[in-house]
């Protein structure tokens, strides 16, 4: 019994931290740190060397489900994939491609061993004969940490199938499980029209198990202190704890770990607390939804708590918008950048999102002379479920979201012209917005 | 047997050609991209549906047969 597994038991207030229990702000936790504090990687223990299948059991039954937006039963993932004719693929997905999420990217930098476990424990579960760590190819110092990280790995044989790293691409659908898939198998980083899904038919044409990075290094976790260890945080019907990341109008902008269902407002005052009275939640990130902070205040952070309110969970994003930003200025900044992240596969996208981006700033910077709502409205309605990934919905339920939430300042906008909002500095993060032209 | 259309969307160049073959189940966005009215296809629409599929030029339209009902 480790001393994490101990105090877990001994005090609830001490469930926490889990995966950032090892973190140091200063330097990169080394194998040696990540051994003392955990203990061996037990391919020879619970996930037993004559049972690799055992670990998907344990998976399955710790109800952890994947934390990079899509929120699927990762024991059942992993099942689909073991059952496959053999020879399967795993792919870790570290090319975080959300601006408001930095989760990912700490716990690679700073915590690689565990994420770096949690590959080589999936691969041993589902039988993989291949294992990818995928990271953004511009990333060349988190590359060098990574090689480095590995390298230290191969000196003491800790990984019997060799973990390779490929850089990809960096844009934010690139980050998309069927982009990376045909990536990894020679071709252009954008999503595929399924099926076949990649874990019938993945990389090579082998069953593939693509997991974020978080999954990854909670499976490391469950693997050394079990499934009712990890549902001793959380809720029954969304276990364990998540990384989030809190930006905008708080005091600690960070990545904070907190147990599932913990309120939205809570996890703002964890991160300090507003700096401004705050007038609106961004949560899910771009894909998300905004919701009223007032409402959003008591709803426990999980996939099915925030959907259930009209927002989502994604990557575990929560951006704070202050009463003197404009909610609607905001949307428009980042369905300008989602509709330049397009793709550029599929029509009703690579034509509607631009236009709807047009309609938002129109509305947001112009005044919309009466239309610009109307507009957006019917635009979303085109746009929406007519790509082969998920990019124009998510984008369009943000847009709906914005509409609504914002409805009385979409009025103003639309009738009266921009609201003072406008001109205060932009709130969210937009890669590339400098080299814009509004006009 | 039941038809339904289906669209590859990476695929679809927007040529039209299908919303002109078959009015009655596809019409056009703005850009000239397909929208189904409905995916499932009428019998009585089966073989206008086939004839629209046949004619797409970059192979983008596709009728997926469900047997019974």
């Amino acid at each position: 019994m480790t001393a994490l597994a101990l105090a877990a038991r001994r005090s609830p207030q001490l469930r926490l931290p889990r995966l950032l229990a090892g973190i140091s702000y200063y330097d990169v936790a080394s194998l040696r740190d990540h051994e003392q504090r955990y203990g061996p990687l037990p391919l020879w223990g619970t996930a037993g060397r004559r049972r690799p299948g055992r670990l998907i059991d344990v998976v399955d039954a710790s109800g952890l489900t994947g934390r990079g937006g899509g929120g699927f039963p990762t024991g059942r993932k992993m099942r689909s994939v073991a059952a496959g004719p053999g020879g399967a693929v795993v792919v870790a997905n570290g090319a975080e491609g959300e601006p408001v999420s930095c989760k990912d990217r700490l716990l690679l930098t700073r915590l690689p061993h565990l994420v770096l476990d949690g590959i080589t424990l999936a691969a041993h579960a589902v039988r993989a004969r291949t294992a990818y760590l995928c990271i953004h190819g511009r990333e060349t110092e988190l590359r060098d940490a990574l090689e480095e990280a590995l390298a230290q790995r191969r000196a003491v044989g800790l990984d019997p199938v060799p973990i390779q790293l490929r850089g990809i691409p960096g844009r934010y659908v690139a980050s998309e499980q069927s982009a990376i898939v045909q990536y990894l198998n020679g071709g252009p980083a954008k999503p595929t029209f399924s099926p076949p899904r990649p874990h019938q038919r993945g990389v090579r044409g082998r069953p593939t198990l693509v997991n974020n990075v978080e999954t990854l290094a909670h499976l490391a976790l469950i693997a050394r202190f079990g499934d009712r260890w990890f549902r001793g945080a959380g809720l029954p019907a969304a276990p364990g704890s998540a990384l989030v990341t809190v930006s905008g109008a708080v005091r600690r902008p960070g990545v904070y770990e907190i147990e599932l269902g913990t309120p939205a407002g809570q996890v703002v005052v964890t991160a300090g607390g507003p700096a401004e009275p705050p007038a609106a939640l961004l949560v899910g990130g771009y894909f998300g939804a905004w919701l009223p902070a007032g409402a959003a205040w008591p709803v426990p952070m999980c996939h099915a708590a925030l959907k259930a309110a009209g927002g989502a969970m994604g990557a575990g994003i929560v951006a704070v918008l202050p009463v003197s930003s404009c909610g609607l200025a905001e949307t428009a900044r980042v369905i300008r950048y989602l509709a330049g992240e397009n793709a550029g596969q599929c029509g009703p996208c690579r034509f509607g999102l631009p236009a709807l981006a047009d309609a938002l700033a129109d509305l947001a910077y112009q005044g919309g002379r009466g239309r610009a709502v109307e507009r957006a409205a019917m635009l979303a309605g085109l746009v929406a479920g007519r790509g082969a990934c998920r990019h124009p919905d998510g984008a369009v339920q943000l847009v709906r979201s914005a509409l609504r939430v914002f409805e009385a300042d979409a009025r103003w906008h639309d009738q009266r012209g921009p609201c003072p909002g406008v001109a205060r500095a932009p709130l969210l993060p937009v890669p590339g917005e400098a080299d814009w032209d509004w006009a | 047997m039941s038809y339904e259309l289906r669209v590859n969307p990476i695929a679809c160049d927007g040529r039209g050609l299908c919303a002109e073959l078959l009015p009655e189940i596809i019409e056009l966005d703005p850009w000239g991209y397909p929208i189904l009215v409905s995916a499932e296809v009428p019998r009585a629409l089966a073989e206008h549906a086939k004839r629209a599929v046949a004619a797409c030029p970059v192979l983008a339209l596709a009728l997926v047969t469900h047997p019974r009902g």
